[in-house]
Formats: structure tokens, C-alpha cells, sequence
């Protein structure tokens, strides 16, 4: 196997085992990232200098007989609004083009703590309101199995980095499907955690009742290895679960028996493109034969959704983004004599945010604005107290997880979408309610489809319960060595 | 034949105002445009019978909690002000907010 297709779990035991170096890994990482980013732009950022002095101090420390932790030596690329106390954290905005993290995100702390070397950030749509890494200032991330297509988004420049090669394992983070959606395009896993189970210290917030950090990997085991390493208690972020942190690589490959796996009714609505349904069917199929009961389930208020979603997410959005005012950090429009502090922040905010985050903005302060806040807003709230219920139910009537699709259709051409906000919406059909409901899923690669002559990647979901990662995460790994997708799909890159 | 918008031109241009954006009359059918068509699609949540449902504004009551109010560490103030686009020593300057200013 070539040294880019190695798993970070491979890659941690080389270095920790003398194998290789931590020099070397990261080497042939940046080796990588120059040859193939100039086309793909998954990275809008990349620390050459500094991942090789910390791939060197790592190996020196190796050679002082210390203890690297389970990820010693790994290269990681991290998505572009998480910070990080060297480089800057842009979001993609021309609201943060310049910023420079005086800090860094606990979660990439913890990484870096485990022995990664953070190589770079990954693009994203601008403050990760997107669903095809298109609304960007660095321009669009290409899909890595046909560049003429989407990676997804938000987490596009993470899930194209893992599966061109270029890093073994990446962050992102999914407030409606921003992991899942982009590993379903990309054809890797991607893991959004449940809702407080990894903190988000440092992870600039867009709406903050949905968002979550979590991994991209090529394998189930990595995306469990990164959630062990990640996972568990912050004093800085009030949300973060305390909870003891679970070993969650050390069970990912236990089986569940029994096991029963609920297909919601209205994920074959017939909407979907036959690849979609092809690749549902196939990974049920797979995990029938295997021995699972496979169950229809009914999430009836699936169908509302979007609806509740983008009105929950664009209301926080609003809130959460009102800080960025010209004043404290972050561009500051130029004012004229005459003009006072409200003159500042309308301009700094009209010209530092793109054209789709001012459109969630205008929603979201509309949904809160007095005499609709009860018509939209506490209706979405209802909505998605039933969303979450749908799910509840299904759990407790026995469904060990749920599988589903991560989107309708396969990734779509560059360009196509951009200016349909309502249809790009459409694409989190799949991905939005899980979010609501603040529960864990992991998108994998389940099929293919044939589009223009390529083959281009179809991923499924499965669901679990709040908390549930370990059994999620087990079931996946079922699903994934039942597919064997790995062995049989690779990407052009 | 499309239905009224939801909103009025002047309707929209108060949104901007309240979101801080500016919204110049040439772009503002664009955007009215795009609000309505989100609007017209998340109205679909009034078929919803949510009689007697309790708003879920937090997923999952088990993962907040208090902490003691002890004092750690922070970022020094030079620190916090040197991210600011204009500023001199711990201080951030900024344009006149009083007065003539067109404050808040």
C-alpha cells in the first residue's frame, strides 16, 4: 500500500515503532499537498516550516525514550474556522482574512497533545454555511474524483485532503451535515459526535445549539481513534459533557448482536437519485447478511426538517455573528468624517461578509424580529422537539441504529447550484434532523455512481442514540468490512 | 402569476437595519427575493399540528452543568487589544459614539 494510503493508526505504530520518523510522514504529506493542492485547493493554508520543526521535535522526543501518544507523527489538516495559535483563522471570510488566533481549539489541542502535527487548514464554505465548499474567498475546493465536481461542504477542503491522500485524517465540523455530507461526496468517513461530546473551545460558532467537531478518516478505526483522542471534559466550553472520556478505538471491532437496523420509511421518498437507493439498499443488504434485523422506521416529521433547521440555525447565526462589528477583531471598514460606531459595523459587516452569510443573517435576524419570532422561530423549536422524538422512538423500540443516506444525489458540478440557495438547502434533507436532535452519526462510503463516464463516491449514515459512539461506531465497522469499499473504489487523486 | 412577497421593500430594508447590513436599493430585489422564497419554504411548518409541544431549545438536559466560580487564567489585555484593527496600549479605538457620531 502506498505510504499516502496508510491509515493514521498505521502510520502512529510506524513511528512510534522506529518504522519510519515523524519527519518523513510529514515530509511525504507536504510532498503530497504541493503536488496536488494547486488543483484541488482543499488547503487554504499550509505550515511547511513549522510541521516539519514539530515533526523534528517530535522525533527527537521519540529518541529521548518519551511516550508519543496514539497519534505520534500523524499529519492532520484542520478546517479553516477552528483555531489555532500560529497561521490565521479565516473562516474563508474577508471578515477574518487577516485574524491571527491568539489561542488554540481545545480539540486540536488534544490532537496535537496525542502526537498529530497539524500540516494545515482546509477550506470551507465562509463560516461553514455551505453544502458544497463553494462560497468561499479562497474560491471552490474540487472533488478529487472528478474536479469538475463538489466535494460537499461545509468541511469540503478536510474531506477532499483525506481522500485525495493528502493527510490520513482531518477535522471538520457538522452544525447540519457539514462532515457527513462532504464525506458522503468524497467518499471517506466522517464523524459528527453527539451534540457536547467533544468541546468546542475554539471552534468559531455558527449556530450553537447544532454545532459539532469531529474527524474525517479514511477508515472507521481512525475516525473512532481521533474521537478517543478528542472526546471528554473542557472547563472552557460549558457544553462539553463531563462524562469520562471512552476508548473508543479499543471496541470499534466487537460486533453487535443482536443487532437491528432501522431504514427510515421516507429515506426512499423517491426523490433520491438510483445511486442513493442503490447504495441504502447495499449497505442493508450487507448488513443483513451479516445477521442484522433490518426494520422500517417512520420519522414523520422527516419531511420538516430543512425547514425547522434553517430557521433554528439561521437564528443563532444571527446572534453569533453579531460580534463581528469592525470593533474588536476582524476587518474594520474605513469611515468618513462625520460617520459614528453604527456607520462602522454596517459597513465592516457589509463588506466582510460574502453574499450567502448576509443571506442567513437577514434570515435570522427576520425569524427573531418582533411579531414573527413566534411564527417561525418557537414554531421551528416545536418542529424540532417532534424531529427529535421521531428518533427517540425508534431507539426505544428497539433499533440498535439507524442507517439512512447522507444526500439525495451524488456530488453535483461546480457552479451548479451557487445560485439556488433553496435547492443547495435541499441537499441537508438527510443530514439536518440528526443535528436537531443532537445525535451521533458517521457517514461512510457505501456506492458508487456512474456519472459523465466517473465513478463518484455514495455514502450512507448510521445513527445512534445521544452517547451512543461506541455502538455506532462498532456497526460501522461492520458495514465497512462488509463493503470493502476501500479495496475496490479509489479516486482519481 | 406569483404570489404578493411576504414583505414589503421597506419591511426588508428594516431586516437589514436590525442585522447591522447595509442593502442598497439595487440589490435589494435580489435579496427580498431570495428571503421570500426561504420564507414561502419553511411555512410548510404550519401544517404541523404542535398543540401543547414544549419548544426544544437544548438537545439533551445531561450535558450542562456549573462550575465553581474559581478565577484561571486570561489572555493579557495587550494580547486581546493587538487583535483589534486600531488600537493604543490595552485600549480599542473607536470612531466617535456620542454626539454627532450617529451612535448607538
Amino acid at each position: 500500500m502506498s505510504a499516502h494510503a496508510r491509515t493514521a493508526a498505521d502510520l502512529a505504530a510506524d513511528v512510534r515503532d522506529g518504522r519510519t520518523t515523524a519527519e518523513r510522514a510529514v515530509r511525504d504529506a507536504l510532498d503530497r499537498i504541493d503536488a496536488l493542492n494547486p488543483r484541488l485547493n482543499a488547503f487554504v493554508q499550509v505550515f511547511h516550516d513549522r510541521a516539519m520543526d514539530d515533526a523534528r521535535a517530535l522525533d527527537a522526543r521519540l529518541r529521548a525514550g518519551e511516550r508519543p501518544g496514539p497519534l505520534a507523527g500523524v499529519p492532520v489538516a484542520i478546517k479553516d474556522n477552528l483555531c489555532l495559535a500560529h497561521g490565521r483563522t479565516t473562516c474563508a471570510s474577508r471578515m477574518l482574512e487577516a485574524y491571527e488566533s491568539p489561542f488554540t481549539a481545545t480539540a486540536v489541542q488534544r490532537l496535537i497533545d496525542a502526537g498529530a502535527i497539524v500540516v494545515g487548514k482546509t477550506n470551507l464554505d465562509e463560516f461553514a454555511m455551505g453544502s458544497s465548499c463553494e462560497f468561499s474567498m479562497f474560491g471552490p475546493t474540487r472533488n478529487p474524483w472528478d474536479d469538475s465536481r463538489v466535494p460537499g461542504g461545509s468541511s469540503g477542503g478536510s474531506a477532499a485532503a483525506v481522500a485525495a491522500g493528502l493527510v490520513p485524517l482531518a477535522l471538520g465540523s457538522d452544525t447540519g451535515g457539514s462532515i457527513r455530507q462532504p464525506a458522503g461526496f468524497c467518499g471517506v468517513a466522517g464523524l459528527k459526535p453527539t451534540y457536547g461530546r467533544v468541546s468546542r473551545w475554539g471552534l468559531v460558532a455558527f449556530a450553537s445549539s447544532l454545532d459539532q467537531v469531529g474527524p474525517f478518516a479514511r477508515t472507521v478505526a481512525d475516525a473512532a481513534l481521533a474521537l478517543s483522542v478528542m472526546a471528554g471534559h473542557d472547563p472552557l466550553d460549558a457544553t462539553c459533557c463531563a462524562r469520562p472520556p471512552e476508548d473508543f478505538a479499543a471496541r470499534v471491532g466487537e460486533p453487535i448482536r443482536p443487532l437491528r437496523i432501522g431504514v427510515p420509511r421516507q429515506a426512499r421518498g423517491g426523490g433520491n437519485h438510483a445511486a442513493v437507493d442503490a447504495a441504502l439498499d447495499a449497505a442493508a443488504a450487507a448488513l443483513a447478511d451479516r445477521g442484522a434485523e433490518i426494520v422500517e422506521i417512520d420519522l414523520r416529521h422527516a419531511d420538516h426538517a430543512v425547514a425547522a433547521y434553517y430557521i433554528v440555525a439561521a437564528a443563532e447565526a444571527s446572534s453569533n455573528l453579531a460580534r463581528f462589528d469592525g470593533v474588536r477583531y476582524g476587518r474594520r471598514a474605513a469611515v468618513r468624517e462625520g460617520e459614528g460606531l453604527e456607520d462602522l459595523y454596517r459597513r465592516s459587516r457589509t463588506e466582510g461578509f460574502g453574499e450567502e452569510v448576509r443571506r442567513r443573517i437577514l434570515l435570522g435576524t427576520h425569524v427573531l424580529s418582533s411579531g414573527y419570532q413566534d411564527k417561525y422561530y418557537l414554531t421551528a423549536l416545536k418542529a424540532r422537539r417532534r424531529i427529535k422524538d421521531d428518533f427517540d422512538r425508534a431507539f426505544e423500540a428497539g433499533v440498535s441504529a439507524v442507517l439512512m443516506p447522507t444526500s439525495p444525489a451524488p456530488p453535483f458540478r461546480l457552479g451548479e447550484k451557487t445560485d439556488d440557495p433553496l435547492a443547495l438547502y435541499l441537499e441537508d434533507v438527510y443530514t439536518v434532523s440528526i443535528n436537531l436532535a443532537g445525535l451521533p452519526a458517521i457517514a461512510i462510503p457505501a456506492g458508487v455512481a456512474s456519472l459523465d463516464g466517473r465513478a463518484l463516491p455514495v455514502g450512507v449514515q448510521l445513527v445512534a442514540p445521544a452517547f451512543g459512539e461506541v455502538r455506532l461506531l462498532r456497526i460501522a465497522h461492520e458495514l465497512e468490512a462488509a463493503l470493502a469499499f476501500n479495496e475496490r473504489h479509489t479516486p482519481g487523486y | 402569476m406569483a404570489d404578493a412577497p411576504r414583505l414589503s421593500p421597506d419591511e426588508v430594508r428594516k431586516v437589514a437595519r436590525l442585522a447591522r447590513l447595509d442593502l442598497p436599493d439595487d440589490q435589494l430585489p435580489r435579496a427580498a427575493a431570495r428571503l421570500d422564497a426561504v420564507l414561502g419554504y419553511v411555512e410548510r411548518l404550519a401544517a404541523l399540528d404542535l398543540g401543547g409541544v414544549e419548544p426544544l431549545t437544548h438537545v439533551g438536559g445531561e450535558v450542562n452543568r456549573l462550575d465553581d466560580d474559581v478565577p484561571g487564567p486570561t489572555l493579557p489585555p495587550e494580547t486581546v487589544a493587538r487583535l483589534a484593527p486600531e488600537s493604543f496600549g490595552p485600549f480599542i479605538r473607536v470612531p466617535k459614539v456620542l454626539g454627532d457620531g450617529g451612535g448607538a
